[in-house]
Parts: structure tokens; sequence; C-alpha cells
């Protein structure tokens, strides 16, 4: 492997690190303030990307369904919290699972009544499809290069909010002694609403951002949801500084191990293997850390 | 008193329904025989999930794994164009899906509460995709069992599992045995130990038993169990494909499992039964049936929690007060 594909996997890595990332915030954020666990997670990613493939063809412009979509998936989340999460509070995870394990059969059907099941796909939108020449015959696509800065820039603002606001203030109050904040004269129900709305607009936004490089499927959501799991059992529950670390270890782990083809004594490892490097991470982590890597306690 | 008369009332039931299965290939078509042995496969696994779930308190969300496992093990060893011997592709199957189980619960075991449900899904995918996505076993079209096994054993042939009939019975045996064993297993000292390990885990630790190790044999022993399901279904079906793995199962018998009731045995083949049939209902209605399935899981979420069982003892209950007053 040359200097260039090296650098060019290096960054494919990142960049799919940081969209996990997205995804797997939102989903930490749900779990370590509310203390709900969302198995449809992966759905709103499907959600968004479908999102951004009907929105595109019918007002004519990636740019415009962008915000369109946001602002659906915003008053989506919202109307669940209001409808059905806002029941989960008090009860099990294992009511919490099975209820938005409901859910991902919901929105499945309804995706395939209203989009059908075939595979989409977006063009990468006019501005950005150009690609960076690095040699010859290597070059790198700047819509790469957005999605990673949309997503730092979509990392610092979570944290400014979080910490540096009375909103975030709220936000962390209420994650550690809901109650309390209560007698205080916060509206919690709203502040939860909004986390919630916040963490299904974070994973629609990831499904919409990756719409152009991955081909919108049926059951996009499911895999990265796997994925999102993982990255949360290595970073920490909660730990929005592990989802982070964990995000950029296995979007690098997941990148090179399909390019990289292993000979371990004269066997070559199948590089549809490689996938298994990830979960192969996630079993040393449960074994040296089972609280993960950043977790506070199991 | 009255908890001698409701176990009496729930033995009577239950000889009743026996004698219902065992009389039931006599009177109905071969669908209907197909259906009752499917729901019959689905009460075995539910009943393993419980065993995990509603005793010992672990939220497996991906239990399927084990059923898809035993499944793979009969499609391996059966050879193109023949048959596999049941008496060793049967019990090599369970030994397979608890083997694993074992393998998979040294890592999961020594997590609890949400972690170890997002770890179990993980595992459980981690298997799907490796027969998903690589050439093993037909990849993601699955592979056939071309031959059903036989089930010779010295030159005698006591079944066949050809005949429809003769799997009904396989299975209903299977229900039943699986049924005593749960039973004896649960009214065993090692089940009281589970018992208390999901109510209270730090309690039983700090009165020195080791309950990793309790916990391990019984994700194993689920597991196992979840194999004779696999297995029996995969004969019926004559296909093994990764859905057998997938988390679609796993959240379905879940679902079975709180539907019927969990912490009972009664309750998860109730909830299978009930859940087969509403699939059966939802099919006839409408190509988008996993709608108004999903409306469903939602609904049985919100307002069935103790799932039919518990409705049943809220209704008896207050049938009871209502006699006192009286």
């Amino acid at each position: 492997m040359d200097l260039y594909t090296f650098l060019i996997q290096l960054l494919n890595g990142v960049q799919y690190g940081l969209l996990l990332f997205l995804l797997a915030s939102g989903l930490t954020l749900v779990f370590g303030i509310m203390g709900i666990i969302n198995v449809a997670h992966g759905s709103f990613y499907m959600i968004g990307a479908y999102l951004a493939w009907s929105l595109s063809e019918h007002l004519g412009s990636f740019w415009i369904a962008l915000p369109a979509g946001i602002v659906l998936t915003v008053l989506l989340g919202m109307l669940l919290e209001w409808l059905l999460i806002a029941r989960l509070y008090q009860r099990d995870h294992l009511y919490q699972v099975l209820l938005t394990y409901g859910l991902i059969l919901v929105f499945e059907e309804l995706r395939s009544l209203l989009w059908g099941d075939d595979v989409r796909g977006i063009g990468i939108p006019g501005a950005l499809s150009a690609s960076i020449p690095l040699t010859e015959t290597l070059s790198y696509p700047v819509y790469r290069l957005w999605i990673s800065g949309i997503c730092v820039l979509l990392a610092v603002a979570m944290y400014l909010v979080i910490q540096r606001t009375r909103l975030g203030m709220m936000i962390r109050a209420g994650s550690s002694n809901r109650e309390m904040v209560q007698s205080l004269g916060i509206n919690i129900q709203f502040v939860y609403r909004i986390v919630f709305a916040a963490g299904v607009t974070l994973a629609a936004l990831a499904g919409m951002i990756a719409a152009p490089v991955s081909s919108v499927f049926p059951g996009m959501g499911n895999q990265v949801l796997i994925v999102c799991f993982v990255v949360i059992v290595i970073g920490g529950l909660g730990s929005v500084k592990g989802a982070m670390v964990a995000a950029l270890l296995i979007g690098l782990v997941d990148t090179f191990g399909k390019v990289i083809h292993l000979d371990i004594g004269g066997v070559k490892v199948l590089p549809e293997l490689s996938s298994m490097g990830v979960y192969l991470l996630m079993a040393i982590v449960l074994l040296w850390r089972p609280a993960g890597l950043f977790g506070t306690k199991p | 008193m009255n908890a001698i008369a409701d176990s009496r009332a729930r033995l009577v039931m239950l000889g009743v329904a026996l004698v219902v299965l065992c009389l039931l290939p006599a009177f109905v078509e071969k669908y209907y025989v197909q259906f009752v042995a499917k729901i019959m496969v689905m009460a075995i696994l539910a009943m393993s999930l419980d065993l995990l779930l509603g005793y010992t308190g672990l939220v497996s969300f991906g239990h399927a794994a084990f059923y898809g496992a035993a499944g793979y093990v009969l499609a391996l060893l059966t050879p193109q164009y023949q048959a596999a011997n049941f008496w060793t592709s049967f019990p090599l199957a369970i030994i397979g899906a608890g083997v694993l189980a074992m393998i998979i619960g040294f890592f999961v075991v020594r997590t609890s509460g949400i972690y170890f449900i997002m770890v179990t899904l993980a595992f459980a995918q981690m298997l799907y995709f490796l027969f998903h996505d690589t050439k093993i076993a037909g990849g993601n079209d699955g592979i056939y069992i071309d031959v059903r096994p036989v089930a010779e054993i010295f030159g005698w042939q006591p079944f066949s599992l050809d005949d429809f009939v003769h799997r009904y019975y396989v299975v209903l045996v299977a229900l039943v045995v699986v049924y005593l064993l749960l039973r004896m297993v649960l009214r065993s000292a090692f089940g009281h130990v589970l018992v208390g390990i999901k109510v209270n885990e730090h309690r039983m630790m700090s009165l020195g038993y080791p309950t990793f190790r309790y916990k391990l044999v019984c994700f194993s022993l689920a597991g196992a169990i979840a194999g004779v399901a696999g297995y029996l279904y995969s004969v019926d079906a004559g296909v093994v494909n990764p859905e057998y793995l997938g988390w679609h199962l796993s959240g379905a018998v879940m679902m079975m499992v709180i539907l019927g009731g969990m912490g009972s045995l009664v309750g998860p083949m109730l909830g299978a039964a009930v859940w087969l049939l509403l699939e059966l209902l939802f099919q006839g209605m409408t190509k988008h049936w996993q709608l108004l399935m999903g409306g469903f899981v939602v609904l049985a979420t919100l307002f069935l929690p103790n799932g039919l069982i518990g409705l049943a003892d809220i209704v008896s209950r207050r049938r009871d007060t209502s006699d006192g007053h009286d």
C-alpha cells in the first residue's frame, strides 16, 4: 500500500467513524439523559436517507431537502416522545426494547408503503461533486470531506450546547435527578422531548448526508444500528467522548480491515470476514473493561 | 388455598391441552397440523428465552442465534442429496447451540442491564453477517436440506420425518420433554438461585454463590433448548437461511414471552400460539401485515405489560374480592 492509498483509506475511515459518531451520539444521549434504550434508532437513519432522496426529487435540490428533512424529523421525534416514549420512563428496559422493536416493524412497512422496496440513489450535490486530485490516478471526493466537516461541527455544537448553555444545564441536571429538577420549576418533560427529538434528528441527519455516498435501501438502518451498539459498548454508555473515540476506532478498523489482506500462517483471511474485526474489538473491550473505555460502571 | 386451587386448575388445563394436541392430527387437515407444529416449535423457543428473561432477569435480544445455529449444524451435517441421521444430528445440533451459547455467554454474561441487551444483539448479528456475507452454507440465500434426516437406529426406523404427522408427534414429544425439564430445573436448588439472581444479584453474591457461573450455565442451557427448536423447525422447513439468526426473530420471541406472561412456563407457550395466530390473521388481511404486527407490539407493550397470564390473574383476583364481599 503506497502513501496515497493509505491516506485515502485513512480519510475514509475517519469519515465513516465521524458518521458513526453522529449516529451513536444520538443513541447515547437519549440513554444517558433519559434512560431510554431505543432500538429503533437505526430506523431514523433509514428515514433520513429516504427523506433526502424523496425530498430531493420533489423539491429539486438536495440543499432544500436537507433543512426540510431536518424540520420533519424534529417533529417526528417530538411526536413520538409525546405519544409513546413518555410512557416508558418508569418502565423496565425490557419494555423499552419491545416498544421500539415494534416501531422498527412499523417504520419498515411505512417505508415500503410510501417509498417502495427498491434501492435508490442520490447524486452528489453539484457544488460538492468535485474531487481533489492526489496523483495521476487517485483523487479524493470533496463531498466526503464535507461529511467529515459537518460531523465535527455538530460534535462541537453539541459539546457547547450541553456544557455552556442554560438548556444544557437543565439537560445535565435532568439526567442526574429528574424529580429535583422538576421541583425547581423546570419543565423536565419538555427538556426530555427536546433531547429525544435531537437524538432522532441526529440519526436522520446522518442518514441524509450519507445518502449520496451510500445507496438508499431497505434495512439500511438495522445494519448501522448494530455498529452503533458496538460503538456504545466500546465507548461506554452515556459517554459522548467515549462514543467519539470508539466511533473513530471502529471506522478505522472497518475501513482498513477491508483493504488489508491478512495472511496468518499461510492461511488467507477472507476479506468478507474483516467485518468481524469490529466485533472482535468489542469482545476484547468486554473482557478488559466491561463498562467500556470511558464508562463509569457496568 | 387459592394458590393450590389455581395450580390445580392450571394442571387440568395443561392436561386437557395435551390430550387435544395428541388427538389433533386425526381431526384436522395437513395445513393445520403443520401450523400447530410450528406453534409448538416456537413455544419451545419462547420457554427457553423465558428461562433467561423471566427467571434470571437476563434480557437477551439475540436468542435467535442459537436457534439458527442448530439449523445450520443440521444443514452442514446433511450430505448433499443424502440424509443425515436423526439420532446423531439432533444431539449434535443441541450441543452445538449450547456450546455456542457458552462461548457467547462467556463474554456477555459479565455485563448486565442495557449493556446485556446490546451485546447479545451485537453477537447474534455478528453470526448473522458471518452467514450472510460469506459463502459458508449458501450465503444469504441459505442452504437447502435436500433430504430430511432418517430416524434409523440399528436397522430399525421408529418413525419417518418425511411424514408430517410423524414430524408433528416428534415436536409434541420434544415440547413435553422440554416443559418437564424446565419445570424440574426451576424447582431445583439451581432454579432458585437463578430467581435469586433476578431479584438481587449482589445479595446472592454475598451469600457466596458464584453468580457468573450460574448465569453462564443458565445461558448455555437456554441456548441448547433454543437449538432443539431450531433443529425441529429446519427439519420441517427443509431450508436454513441467515434470517433464522436474525433479530426479527429474536424480537418476536421476546414478544411471545411478554405477550403470554413471563416468569411462567405456560405464558410463553400461550404467547407463541397467540403471536402466530395473529401473524396468520394479519397476513390474510394485507401485504403490509408487519405494520399491524408492529402496531400490536407497541400497544401490547403499553397496555399489557404482564401478558395474558397477568390479565387472567387480575380477572380472577377481582372475582375473588367480589366473592369476599358477598
